[in-house]
């Protein structure tokens, strides 16, 4: 249940539907719960049929290089934090 | 960058164990609630990896195995009524009722029906075939999954379409958790969140557990990478006696959560009193039901003659019962391991499965059956 796929928009429809691919496979989706419009090439998360979310491909690449950062920190001066 | 890859790749899992590890100061009990997150840290073998560093417990967030037998044969009454056109998520289906199932009730001739999505709901609905038939969607799910049935009744209701009915069934995850702390006798030391429970939620919704517990909670996506950032923020909680709500998937949650959604709930939906939770008991204020405004659509309300029926055998004592040996329910509260349940692997497993912790795709026993080596 909790299991979302990051998708990405290839066409948008005008009935708050749109065209994804997931992993090279496209399907069809309600964009019905969408708080922002969902635009072609955004990633958005699918549950059950439905985008959840718009995936903030600004925050992933944060989220991925702090961690990253730690270790050359500590590379850095050999201390451990 | 890459949506998928990047979230597990093997050198990251291996940085981030390696940092952990070493800032573990004694073994740190954590419960991850979803079961999402237990499949993957199975998966990953995350729990290997930090072996005596992070002992994880497995919590209740599988709307499938937390279903009581009786709301199984409430599905099941209805299936049989005259008519009806029974409509289910997949792993609905094996899960064992009393003295049947849907998957039974299918193979014995009744219209029961797996969706993947509330629009395939519409798509039945709109086929001209079946317009005298009763359709009833036995809704399962969490917060991450009741916008997408408040959706389904906003559509439905626009579309004028007059035979779709929804059995709700849709939970809620802090009472659970709540009544886990409460019990007080637990040893957890914090909470991986849900991180699709939480797009929809927000963060505001496991306050609860520091303010009122002192325990950690941090809310965490799916991916290794996600799942060992989760479990690294939480273990400096819990060293630095600093419990809060912490988010640790940014790029999907945000501290609102999705206002849209929640409204769409909220229009549709009302807190059930009381709901029971498989392992549980009762649980106040724990479930959802449509609105008394809209009790046409309301399956409870529609076949209320046909369950009435059902709760008086119940209340005879001769159906509602799960297995007696079957240890889902401690295992749904952190208690027990899969492993420690004396049907596990031998006469529960995928194939012929006992409790509903092995018939989910998300149950603990389906996860350690499926990645036991």
């Amino acid at each position: 249940m909790c299991l979302a796929i990051p998708s990405k928009v290839i066409e948008i429809n005008d009935d708050n539907t749109a065209v994804v691919d997931t992993m090279g496979s496209k399907r069809l989706v309600s964009t019905m719960l969408l708080e922002e419009s969902a635009r072609i090439g955004d990633y958005l998360l699918i549950h059950v049929g439905y985008a959840m979310q718009k995936i903030d491909e600004k925050e992933a690449m944060e989220s991925l290089n702090l961690f990253r950062e730690i270790e050359s920190k500590t590379a850095d001066d050999g201390v451990e934090r | 960058m890459e949506l998928y890859s990047d979230f597990k790749r093997k050198d990251d899992i291996s940085r981030l164990a390696s940092i952990i590890s070493a800032e573990v100061e004694k073994p740190v009990n954590i419960m991850e609630i979803c079961g999402g997150h237990t499949h993957s840290i199975m998966k990953y073998g995350l729990n290997i990896i930090l072996k005596d560093k992070i002992n994880f417990l497995h919590g209740p967030g599988c709307p499938v195995c937390v279903m009581p037998v009786k709301r199984i044969d409430e599905a099941v009454k209805i299936a049989g009524s005259p008519g009806v056109i029974l409509a289910a998520y997949g792993d609905m289906m094996r899960v064992p009722g009393t003295d049947s199932s849907l998957i039974k009730e299918r193979t014995e001739g009744r219209d029961v029906r797996m969706v993947y999505s509330p629009l395939d709901i519409i798509k039945i609905a709109e086929d001209k075939n079946n317009k005298d038939k009763k359709i009833v969607f036995f809704a399962i799910g969490f917060e991450t999954t009741t916008p997408m049935t408040a959706a389904l009744l906003e559509e439905i209701i626009a579309k004028r379409i007059n035979n779709v009915f929804i059995h709700a069934n849709h939970v809620l995850v802090p009472p659970p958790i709540n009544a886990i702390l409460d019990s007080g006798d637990n040893l957890i030391d914090g909470f991986i969140c849900p991180g699709h429970v939480s797009v929809m939620t927000g963060s505001g919704i496991y306050s609860d557990i520091p303010r009122k517990y002192g325990k950690a909670a941090v809310i965490a996506g799916f991916e290794p990478y996600d799942i060992l950032s989760g479990a690294l923020l939480t273990v400096r909680q819990v060293n630095e006696k600093r419990p809060a709500v912490e988010i640790a998937y940014k790029r999907a949650v945000k501290e609102d959560g999705n206002k849209k959604a929640q409204d769409l709930v909220n229009k549709y939906f009302t807190v059930r009193d009381e709901f029971e939770w498989r392992g549980f008991g009762n649980i106040p204020k724990s479930g959802l039901r449509l609105k008394e405004e809209f009790k046409n659509f309301d399956a409870e309300y529609v076949f209320k003659d046909e369950l009435e029926e059902l709760h008086l055998k119940a209340e005879s004592g001769q159906s509602g019962k799960e297995n007696a040996l079957c240890k889902c329910g401690e295992i749904l509260k952190g208690k027990s391991k899969p492993d420690d349940c004396p049907l596990f692997g031998k006469v529960c497993n995928p194939e012929n499965p006992v409790g509903a912790c092995m018939v989910s795709f998300e149950g603990a026993c389906a996860a350690y059956y499926k990645y036991r080596t």
